[in-house]
C-alpha cells in the first residue's frame, strides 16, 4: 500500500509540473466568457446553458487529460527506460500498474473538483446579478446540489477511461493506445445502438457481432446524467450508486487484464 | 551463499514481423559472484552483458536456465530490498529534482522523512553532484544523469550493486570518482558486479572478471592469475653494449630498442628462456640492466577472447538455438 501510495504521488507530482493542471485556468477563463457573452444574448435560459457548458467542459477536459495522460503512464515509462530503475527497487509490478492509476486518478479528481467549484462561482454570480422574478422561472435553482451527482459520474466515467488507456498502454505504443481509447469512448456512448443493431441489418451475424460488442464495451452513455441534471430532472440515487457499481467492476477487470499483460512482459 | 549465481542461463528473443526467428541474446551462461568481491562482466557491443542484467534484475525473464541473486530467486521482494541497480544510460522523471528522485526511490524501500532527506544528500554529495540537487532532472546533462543513476543504486545501502557501464558518459574526473566509489563499497564488503567494455576499468577495480562475446562466456576467472598466466615474453634492459653486438642476435630478439649510448632495450619471445642469449650478450661486454616478464593486458586476453575462432563460428549456431546444443 505503502509502495503503490509513492508511486502514485508520484504520478500526481509529474502531472502538476506537467502543467497539466493549466487546463484549469483554460477552463476558468472559457467558463467566464462564456457567461458573459450569454448573459448579454439570452434572458432566463443563461443558467441552463452555463450548466451545461460547464459539465461538458469538465468531461472534455478530463478526457483529455485521462487519454492523453493515461496512455504515457507506463508506456513512457517503458520509453524512457526510466523502467529499469523502477523495477529493480522492492516493487511488484502490480503495484506499478495500480500506483500509476491512483496518480491519475488522483490528478483527475482534483481536476474535477476545481472545474466544479468554478462552475458554482460562475453559477452562484448568476443567480446574484439575476433579478427574483426572472430567478423564479428557473427549472433548478442555481446552485442545485444535483449538479454534484452529475460532476460525479463524469468522474466516474473519466476513471473508467482512465482505466482503458493505461490498460491499452501497457501493450501499445502510446499513439495506438490514443487511438483505441478514443474509439473505445466513441464507441461506449453508442453501445445503446450496438444492443439493437438487428433493427437496422438484415445480417444475423452482424447482429450477433454487435451484441458480443455490446457486452464487452463500456456502456458510458450512462454516466452522462447533464442534460437531466440541467432541466431539473431527478436522477434517483439507486441509478448513480449502480452506475458507480458497473464502473467499479469494469475497472477493476480492465487493471486486473492490464496487470497480467504487464507482469509477463520483457523490457527489451 | 553466492551474491550472484546463474546456471545456464539463456535468453531468446523472437525477431521479424511475420515469421518471428528465434535470436539467442544469452547462452546458457554461467557464473558465480563471490560475496564481498568487485567482479567485472566484459564484452563487445552485442555480447549480452545488458541481457544478462536485465535477466538479474527481470526486466526481462529467462527462456531457459536459473539464477538466484544473494541466495533468492530472482525478483524476490527480500533479494531486491538488498540490492542496488544503475542502468545502461539511465533516464529518470524530467519533472522532479534530483533530491525528490531519490526521496522517492528511498520510499520505495520505507526509508522516509529525516533519513531519507539525509541520504538524499550525502549520496548526492558523493556523487558530485550535491550542488545542483534541486535542479530538475531534465536540465541535467548525460554525465550528471549518470551520477543520479549511481546515488540511486546506494539509497538503501544495498549489499550487492548491479552496475551497467558506469562509467558510460562520464569525463575522467567523473570515471575517477566513480573508481573510488567502487573501491570504497568494496572496502564496506559491497558486492559490485559491472559491466564494463572499458578495460582499464575492469584491471584496475576487479577481483574476477568474465568475458562474453556473441552471447556465451569465453573465460572467466581472477584477474591476476588470468593475466600472470599468459606472460607473452621477456623485456631485457643490457648497457655496455653497442650495434655490432646486438645485431649477432638476429632472430633471436623480437624487437630492439636504442635508449641512449650502450643501453638497448630488447624484447624477446617467452620461449626459449632468456639465459642463454644473456650469457652470449655478457660474453661480448655488455651488462644486465633489468630483466621482466611481458604480461598480456587485459586488452589481449579480451582481443584473443572475443575474436577466437570458436567465437566468430558461434553466432550461426546463436540464431539457431536448437542447432547451438
Amino acid at each position: 500500500m505503502r509502495v503503490t501510495a509513492a508511486i502514485a504521488v508520484n504520478v500526481f507530482r509529474e502531472s502538476v509540473r506537467d502543467k497539466v493542471l493549466y487546463n484549469l485556468v483554460l477552463f476558468a477563463l472559457l467558463l467566464t466568457a462564456a457567461s458573459y457573452l450569454i448573459g448579454q444574448l439570452t434572458a432566463g435560459q443563461d443558467v441552463k446553458i452555463i450548466k451545461d457548458l460547464g459539465l461538458s467542459a469538465t468531461s472534455f477536459f478530463g478526457l483529455f487529460i485521462a487519454i492523453f495522460i493515461g496512455i504515457g503512464l507506463v508506456s513512457k515509462e517503458v520509453e524512457r527506460r526510466s523502467i529499469y530503475s523502477l523495477l529493480a527497487k522492492p516493487i511488484r509490478r502490480e503495484q506499478l500498474i495500480l500506483g500509476k492509476y491512483g496518480g491519475l486518478t488522483l490528478t483527475l479528481a482534483v481536476n474535477v473538483s476545481v472545474m466544479a467549484a468554478a462552475i458554482y462561482v460562475v453559477l452562484a454570480y448568476m443567480a446574484w446579478a439575476t433579478p427574483p422574478n426572472l430567478r423564479a422561472t428557473w427549472d433548478a435553482p442555481a446552485l442545485d446540489p444535483r449538479l454534484l451527482e452529475a460532476v460525479l459520474l463524469v468522474f466516474v466515467e473519466l476513471m473508467l477511461v482512465t482505466a482503458v488507456a493505461l490498460f491499452f498502454s501497457t501493450f501499445s505504443s502510446p499513439l495506438l493506445s490514443a487511438a483505441f481509447t478514443l474509439a473505445f469512448y466513441v464507441v461506449g456512448h453508442f453501445s445503446a445502438d450496438l444492443r439493437n443493431f438487428q433493427q437496422v441489418v438484415d445480417s444475423p451475424a452482424a447482429a450477433r457481432v454487435a451484441r458480443g460488442l455490446y457486452w464487452v464495451l463500456p456502456n458510458l452513455a450512462q454516466f452522462d446524467i447533464k442534460a437531466d441534471v440541467v432541466h431539473g430532472v431527478h436522477v434517483p440515487a439507486g441509478y448513480v450508486a449502480i452506475a458507480i457499481g458497473y464502473a467499479t467492476v469494469y475497472i477493476a477487470m480492465l487493471l486486473a487484464i492490464a496487470m497480467l499483460v504487464f507482469s509477463r512482459r520483457d523490457f527489451k | 551463499m553466492y551474491a550472484i549465481a546463474t546456471d545456464e542461463l539463456s535468453k531468446d528473443y523472437h525477431v521479424g514481423f511475420w515469421r518471428k526467428r528465434p535470436y539467442r541474446a544469452l547462452d546458457r551462461l554461467s557464473i558465480q559472484v563471490e560475496a564481498g568481491e568487485v567482479y567485472g562482466f566484459l564484452g563487445p557491443n552485442g555480447a549480452g552483458k545488458t541481457t544478462t542484467l536485465k535477466l538479474l534484475m527481470q526486466l526481462v525473464y529467462p527462456s531457459s536456465g536459473r539464477a538466484e541473486i544473494l541466495g533468492r530467486p530472482l525478483g524476490d521482494l527480500d533479494a531486491k530490498r538488498r540490492l542496488g541497480y544503475l542502468p545502461e544510460n539511465p533516464y529518470f522523471y524530467d519533472y522532479l529534482t534530483a533530491e525528490e528522485l531519490l526521496r522517492y526511490f528511498a520510499e520505495l524501500f520505507g526509508i522516509r522523512g529525516a533519513d531519507a532527506r539525509a541520504r538524499a544528500s550525502r549520496l548526492l554529495d558523493q556523487v558530485g553532484i550535491g550542488a545542483e540537487r534541486r535542479l530538475q532532472l531534465r536540465k541535467f546533462s548525460k554525465g550528471m544523469l549518470q551520477r543520479v543513476g549511481i546515488a540511486q543504486a546506494l539509497v538503501n545501502e544495498p549489499e550487492l550493486v548491479v552496475l551497467d557501464e558506469p562509467m558510460s558518459g562520464l569525463d575522467p574526473l567523473g570515471r575517477r570518482d566513480v573508481r573510488t566509489l567502487i573501491l570504497a563499497l568494496r572496502d564496506r564488503g559491497c558486492t559490485v558486479f559491472f559491466s564494463s567494455h572499458v578495460l582499464s576499468d575492469a584491471e584496475a577495480l576487479c577481483n574476477r572478471v568474465a568475458i562474453v562475446a556473441k552471447g556465451r562466456l569465453v573465460t572467466t576467472g581472477r584477474l591476476t592469475d588470468m593475466l600472470a598466466l599468459r606472460a607473452r615474453g621477456w623485456e631485457l634492459v643490457i648497457a655496455g653494449a653497442n650495434d655490432a653486438l646486438v645485431a649477432t642476435l638476429g632472430s633471436r630478439v623480437r624487437r630492439v630498442t636504442r635508449i641512449s649510448e650502450g643501453r638497448y632495450t630488447l624484447e624477446l619471445p617467452l620461449d626459449p628462456p632468456p639465459e642463454a642469449l644473456l650469457a652470449d650478450l655478457t660474453a661480448g661486454g655488455a651488462h644486465l640492466a633489468a630483466l621482466n616478464p611481458i604480461r598480456e593486458t587485459l586488452e589481449d586476453l579480451f582481443v584473443d577472447a572475443v575474436t577466437s575462432p570458436d567465437v566468430l563460428n558461434a553466432r550461426r549456431g546463436l540464431e539457431d538455438p536448437a542447432g547451438a546444443r
